[in-house]
């Protein structure tokens, strides 16, 4: 993929030599300070970083799998994702999730042109190629090309809609439900969502 | 979500303004200048543009998704006829078309 180039996008992380990071140091002198000022204590730090890395993909397997067996889930999803995403356990800490559903002639794909925007309260943080500028610019502009590059090659038949989350709004991407779903236990259905699907690189 | 007290309804056709703000705005230059449509109203919300310097008491703004056909987007480039981008833009961007 045109994203593996590392002169495609800027390096998300710079070590020096001796293996510090520009970016930690920093990090760690404001915490200092900080925690010094008493503004902040080290629990406080560690409890944050804990409640960033909580949330994952197994939350947005979570919300598939119960819509593609619950049409009527389904249905109040498509209205108002936030409320039906925390009706199940999930909490969200976005304004409102839009959940776009692909079907038979429709492929949504998922994107933010100008930063990284995405629904860390559900999804977690994006990965490193959703921040890339190539992934921010192209998906714009050719997304077909960026989605055959993820191997998802659409014919003429199936429609593409980008869903540029530049303002308020989080975007999830409801993936069409196998065919043998209603032989499969929930716990097989929420295996077969991954990340990229949620994000509408595959189909 | 209503459209009672709002510019604009689902679809209209809207323009998008070229403002030439400087600072923390959210409407990326290749959308302005393009004509779509409405397709859903998000509700009010802080403009980022008096966020990013700290004006945090208002107004909110209202917020709109609007839908933009890719063949009119990139009108050199090869694109599928009927593929689409959907954005959201703030009320103060746009104009009735």
């Amino acid at each position: 993929m045109a994203h593996d180039h590392a002169d495609h996008h800027d390096a998300l992380i710079v070590e020096d030599d001796e293996g510090n990071l520009e970016g930690q140091i920093v990090i760690d002198a404001l915490r200092d300070v900080l925690i010094e000022k008493g503004l902040l204590t080290a629990q406080e730090v560690t409890a944050e970083i804990a409640k960033l890395e909580a949330p994952g993909i197994h939350q947005g397997a979570k919300i598939v799998a119960k819509a593609w067996t619950d049409p009527d889930y389904k249905r109040r999803l498509l209205e108002d994702g936030k409320s039906c995403i925390q009706e199940i356990g999930i909490a969200v800490g976005e304004a409102r999730i839009i959940v776009v559903e692909n079907t038979e002639a429709v492929h949504n794909l998922i994107t933010c042109t100008l930063c990284s925007c995405y629904p860390r309260s559900i999804l977690g943080q994006p990965p490193s190629w959703y921040i890339s500028k190539a992934y921010r610019a192209r998906t714009v502009r050719e997304p077909r090309a960026v989605l055959k590059e993820f191997g998802t090659e659409l014919g003429e038949n199936v429609d593409v809609i980008v869903h540029d989350s530049n303002a308020d709004m989080r975007y999830l991407v409801l993936p069409q439900a196998p065919a043998d779903v209603t032989d499969l236990s929930t716990e097989d259905l929420e295996a077969l969502v991954t990340r990229d699907h949620l994000v509408g690189v595959t189909r | 979500m209503t459209f009672a007290d709002k510019r604009f309804a689902v679809g209209d056709h809207v323009h998008v303004l070229d403002l030439g703000k400087p600072g923390h705005v959210r409407i990326p230059m290749y959308i302005r200048h393009h004509t779509g449509r409405v397709v859903q109203y998000c509700g009010k919300y802080l403009n980022p543009e008096d966020l990013s310097v700290g004006r945090t008491e208002g107004p909110a703004v209202d917020l709109y998704r609007v839908v933009f056909a890719q063949s009119d987007l990139w009108s050199d480039d090869p694109v599928a006829p009927n593929d689409m981008l959907v954005i959201e833009i703030y009320d103060h961007w746009l104009e009735r078309a």
